[in-house]
């Protein structure tokens, strides 16, 4: 049994999916809008049996696109909200993750990552979302993607992602995959007493001296909902502090660099990573997601046989740790980046790397994991050469 | 039981002539005709509204509800009372 | 001077008695001389004061295009959202605050077109919100391309030898996905619109009010249909009232006969009061409804 706040406290045997579920439940996520898209599909069924009993309200729409900005409709009015998808409905969404930065109204995006491109393989997993998350819909935005390697951390990084997305009013990204999303492990669900919620930041002055998009110092705006009589307007157009479309190049200039700046600028409190034997490392594997743990094999076989090998796993994605790649470039002689894909993040480690160290790339185009003995390899062929 | 009653209903109108777009939707559908399009130009070359009669406005707003650019309302005024019987 | 100082043709502008629910630091707003969206916003802002609803909890949502301008103007907590998605982001809107009023006001290649699959599953759900479409039978923001409603053989941008597509029967559209209210009238009908969109916003469940509303510089010029004024002349004179019409006879043809009224009026739950009854029945004191959902939806029966 939940507690009044909703929260299921004690120690379950869940999958990865369920565990988001319930982390959104902690978190204070109170509407849900979704459609059925393997192999996200769970996430709302567990939503839908749940909501009732804790006051939320889950409705599945027509398609993602509806979904996508049914939650923001609902974040106006004043609702913690969220939707779920996965490969072929994240790309419908893209155009409301813009919408979502550009109004700065703050949601959840679950995308559990299957093989591509199109309806590819739903059942399988892949990691070939990360690209689309940065950069998917138009225009320049700034964005927060997280990347779970367990069903403890679905749920813990659910409720960071909440975290987040109230803390910088931005469309935060959980970017599962179907490994992920399907593993049954154990997950502890804290007393909710323990769990800590970022509360919304509501503007409570006077009507008329609110300027709707004035931020604060952090370059984030204090939230206003609808029905409290401040007559707000919100547009996806280029506006001005009131709200107002402002249709000219200074007024694009100073929008739309808040929006980036306000994640560049707070990007050290938002970025997570984990470090496993890095320091004195002469290779770094970077991983996220269920690649992190594909690799721990190879690594410690390759630690085994003499090699000194570091594991930095990505817990965010976006913004992407580049002073840490930057800093380790010069100390290590190779970065290995195993993914399921063809090529996405290990561009951005390639970028920071700036030939100071190699970077090399373990592909896999999806559909079932790494074989650890590809990553070993490697590993090993950058330690001989 | 009413101390007075309304004689005969007067109106009205106001016009922003600023505002107006020259469309002509009051002066065709103004039940009485008593509006026309003034020779003089706005600002950005339009030719507002006049009430040319004045004693056949009735002030009954249509011209407020078909104009688009919010440029003209009518109001009805209690012109003349008298006792009532 | 007396009364004929109220009478100003100079730059001076005394308020309008819709001026207290637009947002008049935004006018003059950005429509073509002679289009007929503005009379349509009279009809709405007239409606809004005389329907008794507390004006704090009013949201109106537009989409994208010349009707989807119409948010930024009115004052109330308003959403300018994005090309097609007006009636799902009013759905989350209404569901997450069911105290609420939420009035989407579009054009009809937003709600649809692009928003057509949003538009018909609003319908059959009833979701408790009135859709005010404004039908200038083109897309006149981009230019006067061919949308579901161009009637059959009229020209446009993108069917530069006539449109031969056959034309969406909104009202027909509308009733048939489980519309609660229905009605039809033109930017001329100022008086019925009015009236319309008043019984549409105090009724329960999805109402839609349809406006014909003329587009002089993208679709009448093109059709060599004259200006705005012709187009309203037209409205006037091509009109037929038949309140109670069945739907599936007020399809409209190029420049043909438009019947308008008040087609449908029924009573049907709305989504959330099924949403609220039928938790209630399954799940008896278990059922948590949010707060608002409680106020709203509780007080009937159960």
């Amino acid at each position: 049994m939940h507690d009044d706040s909703g929260v299921l406290t004690g120690a379950h045997f869940i999958d990865g999916d369920h565990a988001c579920s319930e982390g959104a439940i902690a978190a204070g996520c109170r509407f849900v809008a979704g459609y059925p898209i393997t192999p996200s599909t769970e996430i709302v069924e567990r939503i839908a049996e749940r909501f009732p009993f804790v006051g939320g309200v889950f409705i599945q729409m027509e398609d993602e696109i509806a979904s996508s900005i049914a939650i923001q409709g609902a974040v106006w009015a004043g609702k913690k909200a969220m939707t779920v998808t996965s490969g072929p409905g994240f790309s419908l969404m893209m155009e409301h993750i813009g919408y979502a930065a550009m109004t700065e109204t703050p949601c959840v995006f679950v995308d559990v990552q299957r093989a591509g491109p199109s309806t590819g393989l739903p059942t399988m997993p892949a990691q070939g979302d990360m690209m689309q998350a940065r950069w998917g819909s138009h225009g320049d935005y700034g964005i927060i993607a997280l990347c779970p390697n367990s069903p403890q951390e679905c749920f813990d990084l659910t409720i960071r992602a909440f975290n987040l997305a109230e803390q910088f009013r931005v469309p935060v990204l959980l970017m599962m995959d179907e490994c992920v999303g399907h593993m049954i492990e154990r997950v502890i669900i804290p007393p909710a007493h323990e769990i800590q919620v970022f509360k919304r930041r509501y503007y409570h002055g006077p009507k008329n001296e609110l300027l709707l998009f004035q931020p604060d110092k952090d370059l984030v705006p204090p939230m206003v909902k609808a029905g409290e009589g401040y007559q707000i307007h919100v547009t996806g157009l280029t506006h001005d502090e009131n709200g107002y479309p402002n249709m000219t190049v200074g007024a694009q200039a100073k929008l739309v660099t808040r929006l980036v700046n306000k994640i560049r600028m707070n990007a050290d409190t938002i970025i997570d990573y984990r470090e496993d034997g890095v320091e004195g490392a002469d290779i770094v594997v970077v991983t996220y997601g269920i690649t992190s743990r594909t690799a721990i094999p190879a690594i410690e076989q390759a630690r085994k046989e003499g090699m000194r090998i570091g594991h930095l796993r990505l817990v965010t994605a976006w913004p992407f740790p580049e002073k840490r790649i930057r800093e380790l470039a010069s100390k290590v002689k190779a970065f290995v980046v195993p993914e399921l894909n063809l090529g996405q993040m290990v561009y951005e480690v390639e970028r920071l790397a700036s030939g100071k160290s190699k970077v090399e790339l373990v592909p896999h185009a999806g559909g079932t994991v790494h074989n650890p003995k590809e990553i070993y390899a490697a590993i090993k062929h950058l330690v001989k050469g | 039981m009413a101390e007075t009653v309304v004689k005969r209903v007067k109106g009205t109108v106001v016009i922003a002539a600023e505002r107006c777009k020259g469309c002509g939707f009051c002066v065709e559908f103004c039940p009485t005709k008593c509006l026309e399009l003034s020779g003089q130009y706005n600002s950005k070359g339009y030719h507002p509204p006049v009430l040319v009669r004045k004693d056949d406005c009735t002030g009954c707003d249509i011209c407020g509800m078909v104009c688009p650019d919010f440029a003209i309302y009518g109001f009805m005024k209690k012109k003349e009372k008298e006792r009532a019987r | 001077m007396g009364e004929d100082a109220l009478y100003t043709i100079d730059n001076v502008v005394p308020p309008n008695p819709i001026e207290n629910l637009l947002r008049m630091d935004r006018i003059p707003h950005i429509w073509c001389p002679g289009c007929g969206i503005g009379t349509t916003v009279n009809c709405f802002v007239r409606a809004l004061q005389t329907s008794g609803l507390d004006l704090d909890k009013v949201a109106i949502v537009s989409g994208i295009g010349c009707t989807g301008r119409v948010a930024g103007y009115i004052k109330l907590d308003s959403f300018h959202t994005t090309h097609g998605r007006a009636i799902p982001f009013a759905t989350g809107l209404k569901l997450a605050n069911p105290e609420l009023k939420v009035i989407v006001y579009s054009g009809d290649g937003d709600l649809t077109a692009i928003g057509g699959n949003h538009f018909i599953h609003a319908a059959r759900r009833n979701v408790d919100m009135t859709v005010i479409l404004i039908n200038n039978m083109t897309y006149g923001m981009t230019g006067g391309q061919v949308a579901p409603t161009t009637p059959i053989s009229a020209t446009a941008s993108t069917t530069p030898y006539g449109n031969f597509e056959q034309t969406f029967n909104l009202p027909f559209l509308a009733e048939s996905c489980g519309a609660v209210y229905v009605a039809r009238w033109t930017a001329f009908h100022v008086r019925h619109a009015t009236k319309s969109i008043k019984e549409a916003l105090t009724k329960k469940g999805f109402s839609f009010v349809e406006i014909l509303a003329a587009c002089p510089t993208l679709y009448s010029r093109r059709n060599k249909l004259g200006d705005g004024l012709d187009q309203m002349i037209y409205f006037r004179d091509h009109s037929e009232i038949k309140h109670g019409a069945d739907t599936k006879t007020v399809a409209l043809d190029f420049q043909g006969k438009i019947t308008v009224g008040k087609f449908v009026d029924i009573e049907r739950p709305s989504y959330q009061q099924l949403m609220y009854d039928h938790l209630k029945k399954k799940l008896g004191d278990q059922y948590i409804p949010s707060p608002e959902m409680k106020n709203v939806y509780g007080k009937n029966g159960n």
